[in-house]
C-alpha cells in the first residue's frame, strides 16, 4: 500500500462512471479510501455541504486533506502525479497520448451524451423512447473509435501489457454500456476482449457500480 | 524562439475550436508549424491519406517528425512535456488541478454537445430550429459552471496572472459562443473580462478561425 499521510476522501456515485474512474485508479495505486456517497437521483448534489465542496455539483470529488479537486480527469492526473509509485501513465511520450486521447474519448465524445441532464433534455424535447437509441448511437460510434486507435497498440491491455488509463476510463464506460444501455459488443472485438480482462483484475471488480456501499441491494 | 529539430505540421479547420486550442497553444510556446487544411464540410477528414493519419477522422492532427498525435487534450499535453520551456501548467498540484477541470469543462461539458455530428443528429431527429437553443443551453450551463469554478483562482487570467490552459481551451469555446451562437455574455462577467483579456494578446489573435488560411473570405 503506498503511504498516506491523511485518508483520502472520495464523493462519488454508485452508478457514475466518473466516479468509477477514480475508484479503479484509486485501487490500482493501491490507496485507500473513504467512501462518501452522493445521490445524485435525490439532488444531494446540490446541498449547501456539497456545493462549498464543489459548487458545480459534480461527482466524483476527491478530498486529499486540505486539497478539493473535481472532474475525474483532474483527480486522475492529480493522483498520478501525486502517488507515483503505482504509475498509470507511460513514459513514453507517444504511448502516453494514447492513453490520453483513449480517455477523452470516454470522456468528452461519449459520457457526455448519456449524462442525466441530457438525458432529461431528450425525453422532453423528443421522446422517452428516444433516449436508448441516443445513447447506444454515441457510444456505439466511440467504441468504434476506440477499436480503432488501440488496433495497433493495445497487448494484453488497451495500450499494452500494462493496466494504464485508458483501461481505468474504458472499464466503466463498457460496463455502463453492457449493463444499462445493451450495446451489441459483438461489434467491438477488442473492447469486447479488454472488458474480460478487466473482469480479472480485483482493482476493477471492487470499484463497479453494483459493488458499492450505496448500490441499491440486488 | 523555441528550438525545433523537427517541422511540426498541424492538421486543422478553420473553425474547428479543437483545433483552435493547439493553434493557440504552438503559439504560445512559440513554435512554428505548417498549418494543412482539412475541410470537414467537404467531408475531407474521411480522405484515404487523412484517414492514414487518424483513422478516427477527428482534427486536430499533430505530426512531430515520426510521431502522429490526435486529440486536442492529448496534444496538448504532449507539447507541455515536450516543449516545457515556455510552462503552460502550473507546478502547483491545485492550481494544475483547476486548470484541467476548466479545459474538460470545455472539452467534455460544453464543445461535445455543439459538434457537427450532434447538431446533424437534433436537426433530423427534433427540428432544425431546436439546434440553437440545445447549443445554447449546454453554452450557458458550462459557462455557468466556469464562472462558479474560476470565481476563487482568477487573476489576470483565468487560473493567475499567468496565461496557461483553462485559457487555452477557453478561448476557443468563448469566440464560439458568441459568434456562432450569439450567447449572451452578460451573464458571465468573469469570462467576459477574461475573453476582453485573451483579444489583446497575439497569440490568441493570430489563432482566431478567421484569421486562419482556410477562412473563407470576410
Amino acid at each position: 500500500m503506498a503511504q498516506q499521510q491523511n485518508k483520502l476522501k472520495l464523493y462519488s456515485y454508485w452508478r457514475s462512471s466518473c466516479s468509477c474512474r477514480i475508484r479503479i485508479a484509486l485501487n490500482l495505486k493501491g490507496l485507500d479510501y473513504q467512501y462518501i456517497p452522493v445521490n445524485l437521483l435525490k439532488g444531494e448534489q446540490f446541498s449547501p455541504e456539497f456545493r462549498k465542496l464543489n459548487p458545480i455539483g459534480y461527482v466524483p470529488v476527491l478530498v486529499d486533506g486540505d486539497v478539493v479537486i473535481s472532474d475525474s480527469l483532474a483527480i486522475f492526473l492529480y493522483l498520478e502525479e501525486k502517488y507515483p509509485q503505482i504509475p498509470l501513465l507511460p513514459s513514453d511520450l507517444l504511448k502516453k497520448a494514447v492513453n490520453i486521447q483513449a480517455a477523452n474519448i470516454v470522456c468528452s465524445s461519449i459520457q457526455p451524451l448519456q449524462n442525466l441532464d441530457v438525458l432529461k433534455y431528450i425525453e422532453e424535447k423528443v421522446s422517452p423512447d428516444e433516449k436508448v437509441p441516443w445513447v447506444k448511437f454515441h457510444i456505439e460510434k466511440g467504441f468504434g473509435a476506440l477499436e480503432k486507435l488501440l488496433k495497433d497498440h493495445a497487448g494484453k491491455y488497451a495500450t499494452g501489457d500494462e493496466v494504464a488509463m485508458a483501461d481505468a476510463f474504458l472499464a466503466p464506460q463498457i460496463h455502463a454500456g453492457i449493463k444499462r444501455f445493451n450495446v451489441d459488443m459483438a461489434k467491438f472485438p477488442l473492447l469486447t476482449r479488454l472488458n474480460e480482462a478487466y473482469r480479472e483484475l480485483p482493482e476493477f471488480e471492487k470499484a463497479m457500480p453494483e459493488n458499492q456501499p450505496d448500490a441499491p441491494p440486488a
